[in-house]
């Protein structure tokens, strides 16, 4: 088994690649640069794939297959090794991590050609995808935090990319930052996990803590908390209430890294971690009850801010941030298996939905604005036809993939609360009309740019077959579930039921009591009547009557500016917590801390040395015979103190 | 044969002699020459001490000292004369430039 046994070798190529990149790259031409980029990813795709095929070969007893390589940190009682370890789960995010990211390393060496960054950009791309890799092949928490805080570095390189435009590094900084909040609390959860558990090995803390008696629905106890600790880290990472403020603005990065960072990746860490935490969540109802709230409400809030957008790209982010929303709350349900089933379904119409915004925003050369747009169908096909596909996948049209996944969720949602559930189904009409709003914007309609400015081309082969490929993947990426609605077998489901066998139980009970009419029932359920509704009033605002928006918008201008405003919470954050701290920061940590205190110390020690060196240089007159009084009368005291010692 | 005592208090009244010249003495080379006179007076209890012990350290100890006290006595002579010829005197009261 060559792959499970050098099993390093999956995260070594794309640091190597980012290596070479980086270091020897300077002077080569950018068809060498993308060669070594490309082969990185290329090879980590056929590695994943050849481990996958290995790991499935293995009997049951050799699940979780770890690999311990070195000791890295031994401090007292604590031990941490670096140590890489592979299950049904990791093998999912594998391969989506290594798939789609091999995918969208293609379409960049399309969409980065005339960037004078290239060399830059790969090089943080392949260092991307080792700590992606890191985060997800880690065998205990503490080397899955250095994957974690280094796929955070790479999206804050990679968001200020452009680091020339103020808005880009502010963009940067804010997502740096706002992250700093969420990794706080993972560290805390981590030191309580150790001081709870004595390691931080997935061997060991999920088992035990797996045995623990639940916390009591409704109190804190030791498991409680660290399961909110956690997911105060993965709201930072995947951009939840109320730590969400940083992914709209990470769409300053160039394009590809929104697909692949900020929507099929990165920002879906934090679910990956709570599933793989879901022993510890069983046992804490109310932190279940937290993320299953607030993903709901963060799914619903930036499904409504998505709806005036008028940025191509803002859209697809807030859309990100509902998604990752519907996942957490799958989380919050106890469905850990169809959360990851979307954040994989996710990644591939997501990251089609950048990928072909990019195309869209190559073509147009550069234009990000949706009302400059227009009619853009016959001149862009293959762009038009892919961000079709993803658009029905997202919207849950029956068939595509997003509707396996999101419809496992809420029915998972419907049996643990109602109103969960009817806000998921409101959030999916919404997801539907954005989706559409932005297709109809973009492709239909009259063209609204001026065609002797921008010459409008489809993009080149290396953007167009990562299109169609992904296109592929967002139509079928959620067959493996559809034998469920004949009374058959969730593939996906049984797949990751060695990983998350009490989390999934229920899914499987629900399939089996109610049978018989599955198809009908799923076809004509709530959220594809929501899907419908969406599109439909889509399709009557900006294809029918384009007029009637702006009279909407004029008539209930107050919903409208607060929407447009994004609820005005980035104000609101500025205001409340930014403009204090700087205030404090300022007026009396710069002012009275540092200057008073801290340079009084400094420079008040100065100057009482240099006050008693002034007094002492006195005793040097230069006359020798006073020197020589002063050595007679040193030793004299010396002496006579020796001998009265001696005494 | 003499007391140890009566080496000791001739070594103990050189030395006083040595100390008071090298503190009160103005010219350079009597103040070189008082602390050979020191030197000296400590050889001469060395000696009475290997003596009255019956041990020989101490005799090895004075040709140590006399080694030293021949080298110093080589450096310090060529101060003193590059001494005399910048400064065209020996006093040390004129010799006190390292006052601030």
């Amino acid at each position: 088994m060559p792959v499970l046994d050098y099993l390093w070798i999956i995260p070594l190529l794309p640091l190597l690649g980012a290596a070479i990149n980086g270091i020897f790259g300077a002077r080569w031409p950018k068809s060498a640069t993308s060669a070594v980029a490309l082969s990185s990813t290329t090879l980590v795709f056929l590695a994943a794939l050849e481990g996958v095929r290995e790991f499935l070969m293995l009997p049951a007893n050799q699940i979780p297959w770890t690999k311990t390589y070195f000791t890295w940190i031994s401090a007292g009682g604590f031990q941490s090794d670096f140590a890489l370890s592979v299950d049904q789960l990791t093998v999912v995010m594998l391969l989506v991590v290594t798939g789609v990211g091999w995918l969208i390393h293609i379409y960049s060496t399309g969409y980065m050609h005339d960037d004078p960054g290239y060399r830059r950009f790969f090089a943080y791309l392949n260092l991307f995808m080792f700590f992606m890799l890191i985060l997800i092949l880690a065998a205990n928490y503490l080397l899955m935090f250095v994957g974690w805080e280094g796929v955070g570095l790479c999206s804050y390189l990679l968001i200020g990319f452009f680091f020339l435009k103020q808005s880009a590094t502010n963009a940067g900084n804010k997502a740096f930052w706002v992250n700093r909040i969420g990794d706080f609390g993972f560290i805390l959860g981590l030191l309580l996990m150790f001081r709870t558990f004595g390691s931080l090995n997935f061997s060991t803390v999920l088992p035990r803590a797996a045995a623990m008696t639940a916390d009591p629905a409704g109190q804190i106890g030791t498991l409680t908390a660290i399961a909110l600790l956690l997911f105060v880290g993965a709201a930072g990472k995947s951009a939840q209430i109320p730590l969400y403020v940083w992914l709209p603005d990470a769409m300053e990065g160039p394009t590809p890294v929104s697909a692949l960072i900020h929507a099929a990746t990165m920002v879906t860490a934090g679910v990956y971690m709570l599933v793989r935490s879901h022993a510890i969540f069983l046992n804490a109802p109310a932190a279940m009850q937290a993320v299953g709230v607030i993903g709901c409400a963060t799914a619903l809030f930036a499904a409504t801010i998505g709806l005036v957008q008028t940025d191509i790209k803002k859209v697809l982010a807030y859309s990100t941030v509902s998604q990752l929303g519907y996942m957490f709350l799958a989380c919050g349900v106890g469905a850990f298996g169809a959360g990851i089933f979307h954040l994989m379904t996710h990644a591939f119409f997501k990251g089609l939905l950048f990928l072909a915004a990019g195309s869209v925003i190559h073509a147009m050369g550069g234009e990000q604005d949706m009302r400059k747009m227009g009619g853009l169908r016959q001149k862009i096909p293959v762009t038009f036809w892919t961000m079709f596909m993803a658009t029905l996948a997202i919207a849950g049209a029956p068939g595509f993939s997003g509707f396996f996944s999101k419809d496992e969720i809420l029915n998972e949602a419907q049996r643990v609360s109602p109103v969960l559930w009817g806000l998921g189904v409101l959030t999916a009409g919404l997801t539907a009309f954005y989706m559409f709003r932005l297709l109809f914007l973009t492709f239909f309609g009259k063209q609204r740019y001026d065609e002797h400015h921008v010459h409008v081309h489809e993009s080149p082969k290396n953007m167009t077959v990562p299109l169609i490929v992904l296109a592929i993947l967002s139509v079928c990426g959620g067959w493996m579930a559809a034998p469920q609605l004949v009374g058959g077998i969730n593939h996906f489901q049984q797949f990751l039921a060695p990983v998350l066998s009490t989390g999934t139980e229920p899914a499987t009970t629900a399939a089996e009591s109610t049978g018989g009419n599955e198809i009908l029932q799923a076809l004509t359920g709530a959220p594809v009547i929501a899907g419908l509704i969406g599109f439909l009033l889509a399709w009557w605002l900006y294809i029918k009557s384009p007029g009637t928006p702006k009279k909407i918008a004029a008539s209930f201008s107050a919903l409208y500016k607060l929407l447009s405003g994004k609820y005005f919470i980035d104000e609101l954050y500025l205001a409340v917590i930014v403009r204090p701290l700087v205030w404090i920061s300022d007026k009396i940590l710069w002012h009275v801390v540092d200057e008073g205190a801290i340079d009084g110390a400094v420079n008040g020690v100065a100057h009482v040395s240099s006050e008693a060196g002034d007094r002492l240089r006195r005793a040097s007159t230069g006359n020798i015979r006073s020197y020589a009084t002063w050595i007679v009368l040193g030793v004299v005291v010396f002496t006579s103190l020796l001998l009265w010692m001696v005494d | 044969m003499v007391p140890t005592s009566y080496y000791l208090v001739l070594s103990a009244v050189l030395f006083g002699l040595g100390v008071i010249a090298f503190v009160f003495k103005r010219n350079i080379l009597t103040i070189f020459m008082s602390i050979e006179l020191m030197l000296n007076a400590v050889n001469l209890a060395f000696v009475a001490f290997s003596r009255a012990l019956g041990q020989l350290q101490g005799q090895v100890f004075v040709f140590f000292v006399i080694v030293v006290a021949a080298a110093e006595a080589a450096v310090g002579l060529a101060i003193v004369i590059l001494i005399h010829r910048n400064r065209g005197t020996l006093n040390v009261e004129n010799v006190n430039s390292l006052k601030d």
